[in-house]
């Protein structure tokens, strides 16, 4: 068995492994799934493994939790193409890539403080995927478009 | 196709749909001020909802119904509403929406429009979103090239002032960018076309970007002036100074072509002085006039569909 598979099942009895991940982007997809507010869930954090696919990526082991949908579709949005293999039992029960949506609703506010999403509470905030490389997304309501670190910094 | 449609971003309609409003404008124009013979919107209700001040929107959204037979309710101040009691935009419209045919929506968030046409069966026009959209001032622009100045297709035109902030230089460049234009934007670097809407435009047409006027005045057909406001600059000095090198001065119209015409959104303060206004170049009030046969020819369209 190669190191690479080693990390991404191996050592882990419950829980989801996020491969693939773009190189440096692990802490951001820790900071969305709000892990340090968690005491009681381990993570193993492996960064700059090298990828054939990818020259380097990130690893991210999160053991006894199973990512709901909308965690999901906010790692879509900061790495999109990652692989999560969800495992019990030491099991892998699901494996699958996650891909972006071209309509994304609910997982991230407007970065236009004046826009209407941002005022009235009864919207949901919703945006239209312009390009995935750059990350490019244009607000439903105000038309704004926002790209990759302005996205980062507007996950809910 | 237009009846019931909802007018809230000028990227929504096509170059066709545009010199479709445009055509019916032009047919509307005899009865901008006398009004339509056959009243075809008599028995609609048109609500103008202003949550913001307007002079000539909203006196235009409302002579242009009244011109087709519509009658008009609404507000143009937020003191007597239940807004000023904190009711939001979505309830606001639920409820309008069973007074009226028709909703005409100024309001100071960006989007809101987007927002109301979501909750309204009956159309929803945007007649200005914060620093968002006013796709009919974009028609009316258009239409005012395409009638002051001929056939949009061929046309070099130049925007000079404030093209940072304002909204219809962002709107109406991007609309024009779907014509065969060539398009120069003239502005101090503090106040430059964003990037991103220089980088979108450029896909489709020519564009010209420079901080003299004198360079490239002679190029031009149209001359679309914005005011530059006080407000952006932090040392009043340097306003002035820069505000004063884009005054649109006699001598300047003079070395233009002889057919050029001179726009300007309105309200205008020191970039054009008084004497430019009896040139035959000067179009602005021309321009501010057809708000009523544009929005005349929008009103028709989406109440009656035909």
């Amino acid at each position: 068995m190669t190191e690479e598979k080693m990390l991404k099942v191996e050592k882990i009895r419950r829980g989801t492994v996020i491969d693939h991940i773009p190189v440096g982007r692990s802490f951001q997809v820790l900071k969305i799934l709000n892990i340090s507010s968690d005491p009681g869930i381990t993570v193993s954090i492996a960064i700059h493994v090298k990828s054939k696919k990818m020259g380097l990526k990130d690893v991210v082991k999160i053991e006894d939790r199973i990512l709901d949908s909308s965690e999901l579709n906010k790692i879509a949005l900061i790495a999109e193409g990652a692989t999560i293999t969800i495992v019990e039992d030491y099991e892998v029960i699901k494996k699958f890539v996650v891909v972006l949506p071209d309509i994304i609703t609910g997982i991230l506010k407007c970065s236009n403080g004046r826009c209407i999403s941002n005022m009235e509470n009864s919207v949901k905030p919703s945006f239209t995927l312009l390009s995935k490389n750059p990350l490019t997304i244009k607000c439903h309501y105000c038309e704004r478009e926002m790209e990759t670190d302005e996205i980062f910094g507007s996950i809910t | 196709m237009w009846l019931n449609r909802d007018i809230v971003s000028i990227g929504d309609l096509s170059v066709d749909e545009i010199m479709e409003v445009i055509d019916r404008a032009n047919e509307m124009l005899p009865y901008a001020s006398s009004g339509h013979p056959k009243s075809p919107l008599a028995n609609k209700i048109v609500a103008t909802l202003f949550y913001e001040p307007s002079t000539r929107t909203r006196l235009s959204f409302e002579s242009a119904a009244m011109r087709l037979g519509a009658k008009v309710l609404g507000f143009g101040s937020l003191e007597a509403t239940s807004v000023a009691k904190g009711e939001t935009l979505s309830d606001t419209i639920r409820i309008v929406n069973s007074y009226s045919d028709a909703i005409v929506l100024r309001h100071p968030s960006e989007g809101a429009a987007r927002l109301a046409s979501e909750f309204a069966d009956v159309p929803v026009i945007n007649a200005g979103d914060g620093a968002g959209q006013h796709p009919t001032q974009t028609i009316l622009d258009i239409f005012t090239i395409w009638k002051e100045s001929g056939p949009v297709n061929g046309k070099s035109i130049g925007f000079v002032g404030d093209l940072k902030y304002g909204r219809t230089v962002h709107s109406l460049s991007k609309a024009l960018s779907l014509f065969d234009v060539s398009l120069y934007f003239i502005s101090p670097d503090e106040l430059k076309i964003p990037k991103h809407i220089k980088k979108d435009i450029e896909k489709r047409v020519a564009v010209k970007e420079t901080k003299s006027l004198d360079d490239v005045i002679s190029d031009l057909d149209v001359l679309y002036v914005t005011r530059i406001q006080k407000e952006r600059f932090p040392d009043i000095e340097e306003y002035k100074k820069v505000a004063g090198v884009y005054v649109i001065r006699p001598s300047l119209i003079s070395r233009g072509r002889k057919n050029l015409i001179v726009m300007h959104p309105l309200p205008r303060v020191d970039e054009i002085p008084p004497e430019i206004d009896n040139l035959p170049q000067a179009k602005y009030f021309k321009q501010a006039s057809y708000g009523v046969p544009v929005r005349m020819a929008i009103l028709d369209l989406i109440l009656r569909g035909e």
